[in-house]
């Protein structure tokens, strides 16, 4: 996992509710290819024209806003489908970091399981660091101290769960930290077995 | 006074890990050809194995072509994904239920169908839909691509305690009112993400009342209101559905397995985060208009004005769904002249869903205009309907009688509505492009399905 500790960029405004994962990846670009190199097909139904040209009205496609690692989005960002391929072309067009109001439940997991940084801020904090954002107003998002500062030099704190915020810091995996458990693990699957023998 | 989701879950805690974290024991993982064959490549790449492989189970769904005849060569990119799939499961020892075997069908509709979802049991596969599996008083999830390692290499993951959130569904339902226009209604109701964070328990007469594949109905779309989990408790109607499938107990493990399932359910008293109550006779026919679940009204009814939207960035959003979907401010619902139509899906493509379908049918043919498609959940479910004669029923309507797998519900498989084209789609997502670029997705249940690809436009079922 790529550790997180703080990113600076212009943050563009995506602020449209219910942007779900089948907009932000579509499934076909998942059929039968890695993890790598989708970050050609991140938005790409928004992002390019029928006849596969770059759409010039879509945000992502202008400046500042191209390329940069801080999205501001709308409710329920990420909603729908588990595919952990939203987070990875989100991560392949150089976004660290998505600021919204609430989450999907499973992209939210997704996102720190690779080092992209989910923040909740509520909606007008959200439209303040939005109305500020350009290529002279830049926000930084700083997990160690746990705030977003605004173009404007406001600093909002952010909460974060501290477990995930360790494990981002340091580019740390569950997998590694779970092993760690290995005789409760092996004490539990005994007892269930025992205890409901049909499970 | 637990709730049943919190009995579960209590019962599954390994360790807890400190700050609302606990290490949760997986009674089953669920795997497909879309994820599977990598997740298990990333195991043996880390120099580890899966830790129960005997919990494991896995079927190729998502990337297989449903044309009559199909094999796993008919759609090449998707024959790459089952190969994968084939070869890791080989390697570690985790059972297949391979295409044409008689097991295989869409991933949720095989866990509850051979009995590899239990009552009480934890279940986690990396597709969102798994909610479905509580249909049976299960506490099932989905997980992304890394989560799903971690489970393999550790039959455990760590979890957060989500909330609980009941929606009671009292009184009895009007005459062709399904669970998929019950389910629709409480997300139009609720919003898109209500559930966030929580675990929804559906409950209530209307749902006591319902079969084990309506609950699994209702329970499949609670990811549409943001719930990873939704679950329904068990009773006599799930103990009669599940005795002698497959991989259910038997003998004295039936016998020991039901006496403690009956202690399942959420106690009288037992608090919820949240409490909702919906009244039957509030539920009509439902069918989406826009490009979420929650943009969703009676198929009597109209598509909203935008005046009537809440705010107005929801105005903005309900204009862009509307310009996507090819509609009007304020038109009339049943009328729209519709191309395609979809009977399928984890939702609705169980026997009792496709027997409501051909039951409308009534000898007739479908509009000239319209493709219609019948796509069975299931090996066992394709079987059931053939032997019943569903698909004679089927194929003289000028339906397509196809092999199971996902199909139109995710358009990974090659097939796909056209750009433009109009469909009404037993499926769970109206997402834009999510049934092919372009393509405009109305929700509906199996029987509104049927009757609009008979009339070519959207239909009252009822009409
Ligand atoms: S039928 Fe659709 S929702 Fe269900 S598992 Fe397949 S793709 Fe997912």
């Amino acid at each position: 996992m790529t550790p997180f500790s703080s990113v600076t960029g212009p943050a563009a405004p995506l602020l449209a509710a219910n942007v779900d994962t089948d907009v932000i990846i579509p499934i076909q670009a998942l059929v039968g290819t890695g993890k790598d190199g989708l970050g050609g097909q991140a938005f790409a139904r928004l992002r390019y024209r029928a006849d596969g040209t770059e759409n010039p009205d879509f945000l992502l496609n202008q400046q500042p806003w191209r390329g940069t690692p801080i999205l501001l989005a709308g409710e329920n960002f990420g909603c729908g489908s588990s595919r952990e391929g939203a987070v990875w072309a989100l991560m392949g067009m150089g976004v660290r970091c998505v600021i919204a109001p609430s989450f999907g439940d499973i992209f939210h997991a997704n996102c720190f399981q690779n080092g992209l940084l989910p923040v909740r801020l509520p909606m007008e904090a959200i439209r303040r660091i939005a109305a500020l954002s350009g290529a002279n107003g830049l926000t930084t998002v700083d997990l160690e101290r746990r705030v977003v500062i605004a173009p404007d030099g406001e600093a909002i704190p952010f909460e974060v769960d501290s477990r995930k915020r360790e494990a981002l810091l340091e580019g740390l995996d569950d997998i590694a930290l779970t092993l760690r458990h290995a005789e409760s693990i092996a004490a539990f699957r005994d007892r269930a077995q025992t205890e409901r023998p049909w499970q | 006074m637990p709730t049943m989701f919190d009995r579960i879950w209590d019962r599954h805690v390994v360790t807890t890990l400190g700050d609302g974290w606990d290490l949760l024991w997986l009674d089953r993982i669920l795997l497909h050809d879309l994820s599977g064959g990598r997740a298990l490549r990333e195991v043996a790449e880390r120099g580890l194995r899966v830790a129960e492989p005997s919990r494991v189970f896995a079927t190729p769904d998502h990337a297989v072509s449903s044309a009559p005849g199909r094999t796993a060569a008919t759609f090449p990119r998707g024959a790459q994904l089952l190969d994968s799939l084939r070869r890791n499961c080989a390697e570690q020892g985790v059972r297949l239920f391979d295409l044409g075997t008689r097991e295989n069908g869409i991933v949720h509709v095989v866990a509850p169908e051979q009995g590899i979802v239990l009552p009480g049991a934890t279940l986690a596969c990396g597709d969102s839909h798994t909610c479905t599996n509580g249909g049976v008083g299960a506490v099932a999830f989905g997980i992304g691509s890394s989560e799903l390692t971690q489970a393999l290499a550790t039959n455990c993951l760590p979890q957060r305690r989500p909330g609980t959130f009941r929606i009671r569904f009292e009184g009895t339902r009007a005459p062709g009112v399904t669970a998929k226009d019950i389910i629709l209604h409480a997300i139009g109701r609720f919003g898109a993400a209500a559930g966030t964070g929580m675990a929804l328990e559906y409950a209530g007469s209307a749902v006591r009342a319902m079969s084990v594949e309506e609950r699994l109905t209702l329970c499949n779309l609670s990811i549409e209101m943001g719930a990873r989990v939704g679950m329904v408790a068990p009773d006599d109607t799930t103990f009669q559905y599940l005795a002698g499938r497959s991989f259910s107990p038997k003998g004295a493990l039936w016998d020991r397995a039901l006496a403690d399932w009956r202690g399942l359910p959420s106690d009288p008293d037992a608090r919820f985060t949240r409490d909702e109550t919906i009244s039957m006779a509030d539920v009509a026919p439902q069918i989406t208009w826009g490009t979420s679940p929650e943009q969703v009204a009676p198929i009597n009814g109209s598509v909203p004005t935008l005046e009537q939207a809440r705010s107005p960035a929801e105005s903005e959003a309900w204009r862009a769904a509307l310009d996507y979907m090819g509609l009007e401010p304020g038109q009339k619902l049943a009328g729209t002249k519709v191309d395609w139509v979809f009977i399928g899906s984890c939702t609705n493509s169980r026997i009792e869903d496709l027997r409501a379908a051909a039951a409308v049918l009534g000898g007739r043919k479908r509009a000239e205009h319209v493709t219609a498609w019948v796509v069975p959940g299931s090996e066992a479910v394709k079987a059931q309907a053939e032997a019943e004669g569903l698909h004679r029923l089927f194929l003289d309507a000028g339906f397509e009688w196809r092999e199971p797998g996902c199909a139109l519900c995710v358009a990974a498989n090659g097939e796909s509505v056209p750009p433009g084209a109009r469909s009404v789609s037993t499926s769970n997502r109206n997402f834009v492009g999510r049934q092919g670029t372009g393509s405009r997705t109305h929700l509906a249940s199996p029987a509104t399905a049927a009757r609009s690809a008979l009339e070519g436009a959207i239909t009252d079922p009822r009409a």
